[in-house]
């Protein structure tokens, strides 16, 4: 991992069983707040925001006995920032249901920070259709918004400074077991 | 994948590391699913100027490269030979530092002299595309052949594939020889004698001029177009000669493989090198070929013209 610091300044936030509560209590919200769930998709941005997708899919499968879709939302390809950066971002191929007219797509991601990324899904989801309405939802909601965005649903708020860099952690992402820090400069 | 893409140019796969070869490949499967979405397009290279400059006639690669920026958002200026002030008397250099002077950010690039690309990569902050020089590489054409090979058989690695033509023109055979080697592939040559000289095998490949003892063995027979417009008429008798001696005739698709895949890099000559009925069959790739280059193609751009 390249951000990966000295040991000593990174402060754990969650561990594995704060992870699973948190995503198990929004899979309870988006339960309320959709009761047409059969028609809702859970579009993951790779790679951690859709294992997390698939993780909320599964509470409500077990919840609920609804097999709710699931997708996969690159935004690699539709970021603002390509010419600006020295290091070009991954591009993954996307994967969602068509058509989506009608439907609800819910945008799954482990970090909400400045909305970029967010601003990013939202248009290449655009580029699939048009759906009936988009909500977010994410792990950990760090602030520091730079456009008008805000999650529908958050696992867990987290107050941090510009320049503190927030790590999440997942057992299929990443091979280790499922963990927050913050890391301080 | 944690690879970091560094190259503004892509001059040829002879320089390109496995490594660099398979994030290009990668990469193109996530181009490949833009063209199945509604909006076949993605805003990654907004703002972005593109030239085709093609100094050797070209429709399908140019459409390839052209329909590829589209698709990516960038504005697209073609220019070809005819049109082109090279026509008077300017020189290469000239063109192309005129086309810098227009703030283009990746220029790609068709000339008939092997090094025109290399030659320009060198000297302009441009990036730099090959679209074919000479009989130097054709890169983007060996890239989307290893990556519909890779798509329809899942692997590159310990396949045979047989390349059967006119090899010493041709580009697209030297790119392809490169790239099928650095992924693990077997590769064998086959043509009359005075196409396919011994050469070659400094390169890691087998040569025969004997198709029908090496049809058998072919996981993916990859047929090149004998072009015309490069050789004078002593390299072989005639085209009813080679057709009966090289061409790949329903009778001797007979031998190969059932699951060989059939490749051509277009445009085909139907009774020539290959008989219709086996372009059109169902072991032929040739149009998935088409589409692949797209994607690869909307992958090199994005890379090249991304850090430029």
């Amino acid at each position: 991992m390249k951000d990966r610091p000295s040991t000593s300044a990174a402060v754990p936030i969650m561990d594995a069983a704060a992870i699973h509560r948190a995503l198990r209590r929004i899979a309870h919200e988006i339960i309320e707040r959709n009761p047409d769930l059969k028609s809702t998709v859970l579009a993951g941005i790779p790679s951690r925001g859709a294992e997390i997708a698939q993780r909320i899919a599964e509470f409500i499968r077990a919840t609920d006995k609804i097999d709710i879709d699931t997708g996969v939302i690159d935004v690699a390809m539709h970021r603002d920032d390509v010419g600006t950066r020295s290091d070009l971002p991954m591009v993954h191929a996307s994967k969602l249901p068509t058509p989506l007219e009608g439907r609800t797509v819910i945008i799954v991601d482990d970090v909400l920070f400045t909305g970029r990324t967010v601003r990013a899904a939202m248009d290449a989801i655009s580029s699939f259709g048009r759906p009936a309405r988009i909500q977010l939802a994410a792990l950990i909601d760090r602030g520091h918004r730079e456009l008008p965005i805000r999650a529908d649903y958050v696992g867990k708020n987290l107050p941090t400074a510009p320049n503190e860099n927030v790590r999440v952690q997942l057992q299929q992402t990443d091979g280790q077991p499922d963990a927050v820090w913050i890391d301080k400069p | 994948m944690s690879m970091r893409w560094n190259r503004k140019d892509l001059i040829g796969l002879r320089e390109l590391s496995t490594e660099e070869i398979n994030f290009i490949l990668e990469t193109a499967d996530a181009f490949k699913e833009v063209g199945t979405r509604e909006i076949k397009k993605v805003p990654a290279l907004r703002g972005k100027t593109l030239i085709n400059l093609f100094v050797e006639p070209s429709t399908r690669t140019r459409t390839s490269f052209e329909l590829a920026a589209h698709r990516l958002s960038a504005d697209v200026i073609n220019i070809s030979a005819t049109t082109s002030s090279l026509t008077k008397g300017e020189t290469l250099k000239d063109t192309a530092r005129n086309l810098e002077a227009l703030h283009a950010d990746v220029l790609v690039l068709r000339h008939s002299s092997a090094g025109a690309p290399q030659f320009l990569a060198q000297r302009l902050k441009t990036s730099v595309i090959n679209a074919g020089d000479g009989a130097h590489e054709h890169p983007t054409q060996a890239l989307l052949d290893l990556y519909t090979i890779r798509e329809k058989r899942g692997k590159i690695d310990n396949l045979h594939v047989v390349i059967i033509g006119d090899i010493l023109f041709s580009r697209v055979a030297r790119s392809n020889i490169f790239g099928l080697l650095k992924l693990g592939a077997k590769v064998t040559l086959v043509g009359p004698s005075t196409l396919v000289p011994r050469a070659f095998e400094k390169l890691g490949v087998s040569i025969s001029h004997k198709i029908d003892n090496i049809l058998p063995q072919a996981d993916v027979v990859n047929l090149l177009r004998i072009q015309h417009e490069r050789q004078r008429k002593e390299y072989f008798p005639g085209i009813g000669e080679y057709t009966r001696l090289f061409g790949l005739t329903k009778e001797r698709a007979k031998l190969l493989k059932p699951d060989c895949l059939i490749m051509h890099p277009g445009p085909i000559n139907r009774g020539v090198e290959i008989d219709s009925e086996v372009a059109d069959g169902p072991r032929s790739v040739i149009l998935d070929q088409v589409t692949n280059g797209l994607a690869v193609r909307m992958a090199v751009l994005y890379l090249c013209g991304g850090i430029a």
